[in-house]
């Protein structure tokens, strides 16, 4: 990709490179990524890891030492993410550029009410009442199709299932009204029917607030039917990119053995082809 | 009809007293023929789950009727019965023993119910699972999230049973790993006629395995169906013809169309 359709991108990356140490030296996660988002809805696509998740950690520095974060440039709409200092990634954070994490279990915070939660997260970035907090709170769980949101403001989050905490948390990220939503795997732990209207609400808030997306998951079909363009990650590195409608034209052998190992309701072959690993796909420049 | 492997007829299971019972699920009935596979789908809280832990005896607060093979069976399950019948579930990450060797977790069974020979058994077991005997030693923490999920099968397998109760057994792994253990699952119950109850949200995965499916919501089976109409799209109700729309990928104006089933 060189230009987005929409001038100049909300997001540049540049040579994103990130290791950690280990005993028998570094262990490289991301090696060398470069990708730009628009207002869109681009997709990152891998299996564990393939260093997915640690490149969205990374663009809000939210790798903690001794991970090692370097890269030739990260910057968000005229900031350079790289350099800036804690304060003002704290006024990024949230605000701007805001993160959906995987598990509504570890990422809520046990001994506050969900509504208490969100409104929180309004009332940091904005001046908002109480009052006006709360009511901003009950319109966003609407949003996120949460049937009784005044019974759910006072719930824990241990009171409520996967698929509540997993809409409660979107709704504590959206509610500030970022410019960038960075969600990994968001609706995995989500039933289908759910999934399809979490995503409907996040198609929505795109197109609606011109919001951009990245979304990281591992179900190629979902990211193929959802986003405007896909990333394919293998060990630490971006093997193939191309239009969401044209996957399943991709070229790279790894993405094609990824579509074929998946079982489909269109098709009953008795068994399913087994993905055989080439070591070159990990090598440097083996694109 | 030949004699049912699994009958399960007029199950409730309820949770809770007075105003908190919570009717997990109400009223399932269905029957799977020897060396047949059988899916049960449904979303989360659908009862799914709790039908196949109150066949396995794992939730003992059930009314209604259970048999295998066509034993009656009671609450309590005796040792005749984890014989014949084993489970495989959902997270290979919490269902080994962490401070155990592969050799030990499979050394118990064998002991528990007296077969004797654990050492070939346990060879012989992991070669069919499709590990070799270099894995025997490891602990889970040494073995990836596949190869863990096939030592819960190879525990599930060597007691020989005629049943396996899969609880969800791909739903944790990557999509490539998911290929290789489905595909073993298959080969699996070629070999040794073993009759599957598979529990899944996937339907295509209960495509691939199963012959008969049954889809469950709030704790009833809506509809019961086999794969073949399940391929066409000719499913009989809304709820399966909504399940059945949301797994072929996100499309706006289908998921703004959803509705809640009672």
């Amino acid at each position: 990709m060189t230009v987005s359709p929409s001038a100049t991108p909300l997001l540049t990356v540049e040579n994103l490179r990130v290791r950690f140490p280990s005993r028998t030296g570094y262990t490289e996660a991301v090696r060398g990524v470069s990708f730009t988002v628009g207002r869109e809805k681009l997709g990152i696509v891998g299996e564990s890891g393939s260093g997915k998740s640690v490149t969205g950690r990374s663009l809000l520095r939210l790798v903690a030492p001794p991970g090692e974060v370097t890269a030739d440039r990260i910057e968000f709409d005229g900031t350079d993410l790289l350099h800036a200092s804690e304060r003002k990634m704290r006024e990024i954070r949230g605000q701007r550029i805001s993160m959906v994490m995987q598990d509504p279990k570890f990422s809520l915070n046990p001994v506050m009410t969900v509504g208490r939660q969100i409104a929180e997260a309004y009332r940091v970035h904005t001046k908002a009442s109480r009052s006006e907090a709360r009511r901003r709170t009950l319109d966003m769980l609407g949003a996120v199709r949460i049937r009784d949101p005044e019974r759910v403001f006072d719930l824990y989050p241990h009171e409520v299932s996967g698929g509540m905490g997993q809409r409660i948390m979107i709704a504590m990220m959206l509610i500030p009204d970022p410019d960038l939503l960075i969600a990994d795997e968001p609706t995995s732990a989500l039933d289908v029917t759910v999934q399809m209207q979490v995503l409907a609400i996040m198609d929505e808030l795109c197109s609606s607030r011109g919001m951009g997306l990245i979304f990281i998951s591992h179900d190629l079909n979902l990211v193929a039917s959802f986003c405007d363009r896909i990333l394919i990650m293998y060990a630490g590195r971006v093997v193939e990119s191309c239009r969401a409608g044209e996957l399943h034209a991709a070229k790279h052998p790894y993405t094609r053995g990824l579509l074929d190992s998946l079982p489909r309701l269109d098709d009953d072959r008795a068994e399913l082809p087994v993905l055989t690993r080439d070591p070159a796909w990990a090598a440097e420049g083996g694109r | 009809m030949t004699q049912a492997m699994i009958g399960i007829e007029d199950l409730d299971v309820t949770f809770g007293y007075g105003a908190a019972t919570v009717h997990a699920v109400q009223n399932v009935t269905f029957q799977v023929k020897p060396g047949e596979s059988f899916g049960l789908v449904g979303e989360s809280g659908s009862g799914k789950s709790t039908v196949l832990r109150a066949m396995s005896g794992l939730n003992p607060d059930w009314s209604g009727n259970v048999s295998l093979d066509g034993q009656t069976l009671g609450r309590q399950r005796d040792k005749a019965f984890y014989k014949r019948c084993q489970m495989v579930f959902q997270d290979p990450y919490g269902s080994l023993h962490p401070r155990h060797t592969v050799d030990r977790i499979l050394a118990e069974p064998v002991a528990i119910h007296g077969l004797g020979d654990a050492d070939k058994r346990i060879d012989r077991t992991l070669r069919e699972v499709g590990l070799g005997p270099q894995f025997r030693f490891r602990f889970p923490h040494q073995l990836s999230g596949g190869q863990r999920q096939r030592v819960a099968i190879a525990r599930a397998l060597i007691l020989e049973p005629r049943v396996l109760l899969l609880d969800e057994p791909t739903s944790a792994l990557d999509v490539s790993v998911q290929a290789e253990i489905l595909n073993l699952l298959k080969r699996l119950r070629a070999e040794h006629g073993l009759t599957y109850i598979l529990v899944s949200h996937n339907l295509a995965v209960v495509a691939y395995m199963c012959d008969r499916l049954a889809v469950m919501n709030r704790g009833r089976v809506v509809e019961e169906l086999d794969v073949e109409s399940l391929r066409r799209g000719q499913a009989q109700q809304d709820y399966t013809r909504q399940l059945l729309l949301a797994s072929q990928g996100y499309d706006r104006a289908v998921a703004d169309s959803f509705k809640d089933f009672a």
